[in-house]
């Protein structure tokens, strides 16, 4: 079998809380409820949905997958499988996601497609992280991730046309709610790293996020804040690609999951991945500005993943001293709906709230309200 | 109804089916919906007008419109009912029938912005159009029509202070002043410009150029012809100056004269623009222009042009060519303010008419079409000159289609001058005389003035100004 | 009796005209040739004759020109019309925002009368009466419909009448003393062209997102408003077909703040007659006389712009200026110090002026607001007939009537079929329709934007509605149908690949001959970048649906 490698991975019970209104399926006691309300495995059939696509446009392509739901059951008749073991449980847990990645890996894939949602996707980053570029199926209840498909036949035939004709290879970041807090009325989305998607032109292009297709605009972004930032001595780096392009061309390794702070007069990076404590030290009595990019998809702005950007930290270096970066492209998903802050002062967050001008390129800015989490925000995106 | 509204009419105009009232009403009911005025709710009353537009009454009757249009057009002096020799950027070139034809077909004159595929002619024909005009000007990369050659200019010179990063915008010999007030207001965002002026009977000496052109020049900018009809330009000197400084060297050039003369770009042109008006558009009171920009294939270049390329690309039926938009995200309409410059509607159907223009002379056309223009523009100024009562400046210098004339050995105005020769039923050239600072006119002659209605034009000066 | 069949109605058994057509290189023979030139008489050729071989720059390589008779550039140039869908032969309103109403044809008539294509425009003013009067004429009939003081009919197109309003601002600040107005706000749903224009004339862009009702919001724009405003640039009727009944309210909070304000009128077909830019207090407006006022869209120009401007601004307008003396006649003055100068050769694209104006004389008054009701009742019966098709919605102001265009969305039947929109654009083409998405970013997700102004037929809007709802019928039951189509155009489906890199892209055959065929290219001097020259990082790529 000389024709390219595709492994595939499904969480066969994504999907299964959100159809009965569960905002999501993590956890057993949640997926026995989606049962018993009379979800059934959907995703299954959208990733048959896909390699049916996949099948036509790349009848070459060899699947590799594991036995039972997790993959061997998606895959229709006339693509040519290698099964791997696997298992016969409908109720499978994130380790038997990891442990079929792991396996694929060691086996040999081109290109990982998955089907879940974004916690399948935070199950793939922690065992394939740059190993392998990866695909999303979108199966799953969250997908705020930017690694999934606008739908099956879109990730089937972008899949298909990768593994034939090749494509530049981007970032996609991965993020996930907790879903816990959710069920409670809270949400917490959180950026937990980034995974390498196919970016092919001419293709539908994928569902959120600061994707891979945006990195020339995040480094415009980049290159107009520094220019705006004249007088400022340190800037606060929040989470995400988008505010990581600063630290690129501050020429400083920042971290894409924490918040750094950067010294402008010097170049250095005084702290990086920092607590609270930390960025209090760095930034008293010095002039500030801390950047700041909305979460892909949920418009979360503040207090999710980046509890270090604190109430005391804004206390003392005023809310004034926030700039909003965004491409126009991620705020155009969010479809008008404002961007969202939570950092549990109710001061601090009515501050911050009301209409800012996020920076989208040289010269060129948006006008976005801001407003506190609490004010009735129900994300719901399945 | 809006109650100060005038009432709509009973009866449907012919270009408006549904307003035959049954039809309205129809599809009204079908919407559970009174009136029209209903749909207008969003508008608040404050904003409305309160009364009927101010305009004349309708022409509904087509015969009755006929009459009107031919009436008030009618008060307009046809180039065939006088002898024109009026060209200043927009020329008396004969119009080959098939070009209209063409044109003029209603599937070209009323397509749009249809995609690839539905309007796949439209694409192969402005394809063919951008691979003519880079036969004739040995570029591999010609755009989509822009608006005018002002528009062109502007353009290119722009695209050069992007290329080079740098803002020193050099114009060297006579531009036509219209188009230099668009070019300055153009480019004054980003650039200075320095004109270098000459007047006829001299170009500008290169030593002077080059002490204009330095290290913070994006660009050098010549014409051929000039604005006073000359093409002797020392385009390889220019180059070579530019290069050395690492500017670039923009020619605008009449595509009509590259029949005879050869492509800017052999002698290092780095980005060459112009009108194609010449190219069968016919003049239409100075309406019919497109411009056109030609640069190397060279990413640098090709990255910063603004308006839509059209590559060619194979589809899925073996042995079918098709055509798309290459390197879109260039544009405004892909990346709004992020584009370059702007894309918009500009002058596709005169594209094409170039096209077909270019196809039917083919080389030999367009050499023989070079050859008579020179031919009749050096006969018209050597007669001229011969009167005595006239200045031929520059007359030792090739000329292409245009020439000076000096009224000084007859003391007349330049006003009074082509007042009388109008008189006689001579359009005799375009008055200079504001920005020469002499009485001069600007006299044009091409393919379409045959040696009589050359020597009408001079036995009518020696009747005016003897 | 012989049985006839019955056409039923619902989607047309099209096929477009398939010529498969060679590209024109490919036509033809040496010595081949379409038209001769006149000839020079002896005397002419001897005064020619020395200066043609002392040219220093003479061409000696022939240009690589087809060489071809007449009959045959002809045929080719025919064929390629018919591989091509005018608005004289298709149901038009799936390029929405582009205003694609009929051309009557009578209106050509006119531009072909030698009195129209034979005149120069640097004649005698004495000759050229009629022209001058008509434009006249013409703007006295724009002025009326934007209620403005004072119009020019110089600009191109539509975009270029907006860059000519940007120059205006600039203008009317500098003279000020206050050109540290750098701002221009806009909004999300206005023309691309305000941002771009804005920008290329010096300015920052601050773009307001629409809200739930699709236009921005009073705060949005007071957080937007500074001393740093040089101008408000706003389209309304947004691109989505909404009306922002806020709109005075935000005219009166930048001129409160010393900005001026531009409205967008490019498309006015909705509203002409019914509200005008001076009511709302408006300094400036444009139209495109390519929209508005029927001129044909010439496959993407020749078109025209106008702009309507306040009195206090009507002396920053493009000179010349037309006017008219005290005996009736009309003139033209260049004595503008104030004015922003040429932004175009001439007086604008003539022929379209005369089309316009026999467009509008043939209306009036009466008329004009016949066209805005007829277009927003066809518009508001397709929003009815077209959100009835299972999995296409029409997001924003939700039991709202919309005035000239809908913005729909086909995400619900992307997300079941995975058919975009532009696919399903591609499909509606093997009916012989057009269908156009929107500008990017795509705001309104999979969308498609539609406008049937006042030119169609109740009948033909139904058949347009009928055969999307058959593309919508075959998303879901054979979708590959959708993604292969075409099937019945003049070519197949073609891929984006050679499109996007220096090295494989060729948009002229001589390009093709490089880099396909293997001929060198000629040794020409060129432009060296200078050592350290930064290149320029290049934008996400991106495709044309």
């Amino acid at each position: 079998m000389s024709g390219p490698r595709l492994g595939v991975v499904v969480n066969p019970v994504a999907g299964i809380g959100g159809v009965v209104g569960l905002k999501g399926s993590d956890g057993a006691r949640v997926q026995a409820q989606a049962h018993q309300r009379g979800a059934v495995h959907r995703s299954i059939d959208r990733t048959r949905r896909a390699l049916s696509v996949l099948a036509a446009q790349a009848p070459t392509c060899h699947v590799v997958t594991v036995a039972g739901p997790m993959g061997e059951q998606a895959v229709p008749a006339g693509l040519s499988a290698t099964v791997l073991g696997g298992t016969a449980r409908r109720a499978t847990t994130a380790d038997d996601t990891r442990r079929a990645c792991a396996r694929l890996l060691d086996h040999g894939i081109d290109l990982l497609l998955f089907a879940g949602g974004d916690g399948t996707a935070r199950d793939v980053l922690d065992v394939v992280g740059e190993r392998c570029p990866v695909l999303g199926v979108p199966a799953g209840v969250k997908m705020h991730s930017a690694v999934f498909g606008t739908s099956p036949v879109t990730a089937g035939r972008t899949a298909a046309a990768y593994l034939v004709s090749g494509a530049r290879l981007a970032p996609a970041e991965i993020l996930d709610l907790d879903e816990a807090g959710v069920r409670a009325g809270v949400v917490r989305p959180r950026l937990y790293g980034a995974l390498n998607v196919p970016v092919l032109p001419g293709v539908q292009g994928r569902k959120v996020g600061s994707s891979a297709a945006e990195t020339a605009d995040a480094a415009a972004i980049a290159a107009a804040v520094l220019d705006e930032m004249t007088d400022v001595e340190i800037a606060v780096l929040g989470p995400g690609t988008t505010v990581g392009a600063v630290a690129q061309r501050l020429g400083v390794t920042g971290t894409l999951t924490g918040v750094d702070a950067v010294d402008l007069g010097t170049g250095q990076l005084l702290v990086a991945d920092a607590g609270e404590q930390e960025l209090l030290a760095a930034v008293r009595r010095r002039r500030c500005r801390v950047l700041l990019s909305p979460l892909g998809g949920s418009g979360f702005l503040l207090g999710r993943g980046d509890q270090q950007v604190s109430a005391m930290l804004l206390r003392e270096i005023g809310t004034d001293a926030v700039t909003v970066l965004a491409t126009r492209s991620k705020l155009a998903a969010l479809g008008g709906a404002p961007l969202w802050v939570d950092t549990g002062d109710a001061e601090v967050d009515s501050a911050l709230s009301g209409m800012h001008r996020v920076l989208t390129g040289p010269g060129e800015y948006m006008i976005q309200p801001v407003l506190p989490a609490d004010e009735a925000f129900a994300p719901q995106r399945a | 109804m809006h109650e100060n509204a005038s009432p709509s009419p009973t009866t449907a105009h012919p270009y408006i089916p549904n307003a035959a009232p049954q039809v309205r009403d129809g599809m009204l009911a079908e919407l559970g919906v009174n009136s029209v005025d209903e749909f207008f709710a969003d508008i608040p009353e404050a904003l409305r007008l309160t009364r009927p537009l101010d305009l004349p009454a309708p022409l509904t009757s087509e015969a009755e419109l006929v009459r009107h249009m031919e009436s008030l057009l009618s008060a307009n002096v046809t180039t065939r009912q006088a002898l024109n020799f009026c060209g200043a950027g927009c020329y008396q070139h004969h119009v080959p029938v098939v070009c209209s034809e063409v044109n003029g077909r209603a599937e070209f004159l009323t397509a749009y912005a249809g995609e690839t595929y539905e309007d796949h002619g439209k694409f192969q024909a402005l394809f063919e159009y951008a691979s003519m005009m880079a036969e004739l000007l040995e570029m591999d990369v010609v755009t989509i029509p822009t608006y005018d050659g002002f528009q062109a200019a502007a353009t290119a010179l722009r695209m050069a202070t992007r290329i080079t990063h740098r803002s020193g915008l050099v114009v060297v010999g006579p531009v036509g002043q219209d188009k230099l007030s668009k070019v300055y207001d153009y480019v004054a965002p980003v650039a200075t410009v320095e004109h270098l002026s000459a007047d006829p009977v001299v170009p500008v000496p290169l030593a002077e150029i080059a002490r204009h052109v330095g290290e913070d020049t994006a660009a050098v900018y010549v014409e051929l012809p000039d604005a006073h009809g000359c093409v002797d330009a020392d385009l390889g000197a220019l180059a070579a100056l530019a290069h050395n400084v690492g500017a670039l060297l923009v020619v605008g050039v009449d595509p009509i004269a590259l029949g005879v003369l050869d492509p800017p770009s052999a002698a290092g042109a780095d980005i060459v623009c112009g009108d194609i008006q010449s190219l069968g558009l016919g003049m239409q009171a100075g309406g019919a222009h497109g411009g056109f920009l030609a640069v190397h294939d060279d990413p640098r270049f090709v990255l910063e042009l603004p308006s839509r390329l059209f590559g060619l690309t194979p589809t899925g039926k073996p042995g079918e060519i098709g055509f798309r938009d290459v390197a879109y995200e260039r544009t405004s309409l892909a990346a709004r303010e992020n584009g370059n410059e702007w894309v918009g509607t500009a002058a596709a159907l005169w594209g094409i008419t170039a096209g077909v223009y270019l196809a039917l002379h083919g080389p030999q056309g367009m050499a023989e079409l070079g050859d008579t223009i020179i031919d009749r523009t050096h006969y018209a100024m050597q007669t001229l000159a011969g009167t005595g009562l006239v200045e031929v400046p520059g007359i030792d210098r090739p000329h292409f289609r245009e020439f000076v004339v000096d009224l000084a050995p007859s003391g007349r105005t330049a006003a009074d001058f082509l007042k009388a020769m109008a008189q006689r039923r001579i359009f005799a050239g375009v008055d200079i005389s504001a920005e020469s600072g002499s009485q001069q006119v600007l006299l044009c002659t091409t393919e379409v003035h045959n040696q009589r209605d050359i020597d009408t034009l001079v036995a009518a000066v020696k009747e005016v100004l003897a | 009796m012989i049985t006839f069949p019955q056409r039923d109605g619902h989607a047309r058994d099209f096929h477009q005209a398939r010529w498969n057509e060679q590209l024109i290189f490919d036509l033809g023979s040496p010595g081949e040739r379409g038209v001769v030139p006149p000839a020079s008489e002896p005397a002419a050729a001897a005064a020619g004759e020395p200066v043609r071989r002392s040219l220093r720059n003479r061409r000696n390589a022939a240009p690589r020109l087809p060489q071809i008779s007449q009959p045959q550039v002809l045929r080719h140039y025919l064929r390629l019309s018919q591989e091509t869908l005018g608005a004289d032969l298709n149901i038009d309103i799936g390029q929405g925002t582009c205003t694609m109403k009929y051309s009557p044809k009578v209106n050509d008539t006119f531009v072909r009368s030698p009195e129209v294509s034979a005149v120069h425009p640097l004649q005698p003013v004495d000759t050229l009466q009629g022209l001058l009067e008509l434009i006249h004429r013409l703007e006295r009939m724009i002025a009326e419909i934007s209620g403005l003081h004072s119009v020019t009919l110089q600009p191109g197109a539509g975009s270029a009448a907006i860059y000519a309003n940007v120059s205006m601002v600039r203008k009317y600040h500098a003279v000020r003393g206050e050109s540290h107005r750098d701002e221009v706000i806009t909004t999300g749903f206005s023309h691309p062209s305000n941002a771009a224009t804005a920008k290329t004339a010096g300015y920052k862009i601050i773009t307001l997102q629409g809200g739930p009702d699709g236009y921005p919001t009073v705060e949005a724009l007071r957080a937007a408003v500074s001393n740093r405003t040089a101008a408000l640039m706003i389209t309304n009727p947004e691109d989505i077909g909404v009306f922002n009944p806020h709109i005075a309210e935000f005219v009166r909070i930048v001129h409160e703040a010393g900005g001026l304000c531009v409205y967008d009128q490019a498309n006015a077909n909705g509203i002409l007659g019914i509200t005008r830019a001076a009511e709302v207090g408006f300094d400036i407006c444009h139209f495109n006389l390519h929209k508005t006022f029927s001129t044909p869209h010439a496959c993407g120009g020749p078109a025209a712009g106008a702009c309507a401007v306040t009195e206090e601004l009507a002396p920053y307008l493009p000179s010349p200026v037309i006017v008219r003396a005290d005996d009736g006649r009309f003139d033209l003055d260049h004595d503008r110090p104030l004015s922003i100068g040429k932004v175009r050769p001439f007086y604008g694209v003539t022929a379209n002026l005369v089309r316009a104006y026999a467009w509008i004389s043939s209306l009036g008054a009466e008329g004009l607001r016949q066209v805005a009701e007829t277009a927003v009742l066809n518009n508001n019966y397709l929003l009815k007939k077209i959100t009835e098709i299972d999995g296409v919605t029409a997001p924003y102001a939700e039991g709202h009537h919309r005035i000239e265009q809908v913005r729909y969305s086909l995400a619900d039947l992307h997300e079941e079929t995975g058919v975009s929109s532009g696919d399903f654009g591609v499909r509606l083409g093997d009916f012989g329709l057009h269908y156009w998405t929107s500008h990017h970013p795509y705001s309104v997700p999979e969308p498609a934007t539609i406008e049937p102004t006042e030119s169609y037929s109740r009948a033909e809007l139904d058949e347009y509605v009928a055969a999307m709802r058959t593309v919508a019928e075959e998303a879901r039951t054979d979708p590959e149908k959708v993604l292969s189509a075409p099937h019945r155009g003049p070519i197949h489906r073609s891929g984006q690949d050679a499109m996007d890199d220096p090295e494989t892209w060729a948009v002229t055959y001589r390009a093709y001959r490089h880099k396909y065929l293997g001929e060198q290219p000629p040794e020409v001097p060129r432009w060296i970048p200078p050592a350290g020259l930064p290149a320029k990082q290049r934008p996400p790529r991106a495709a044309h649906r």
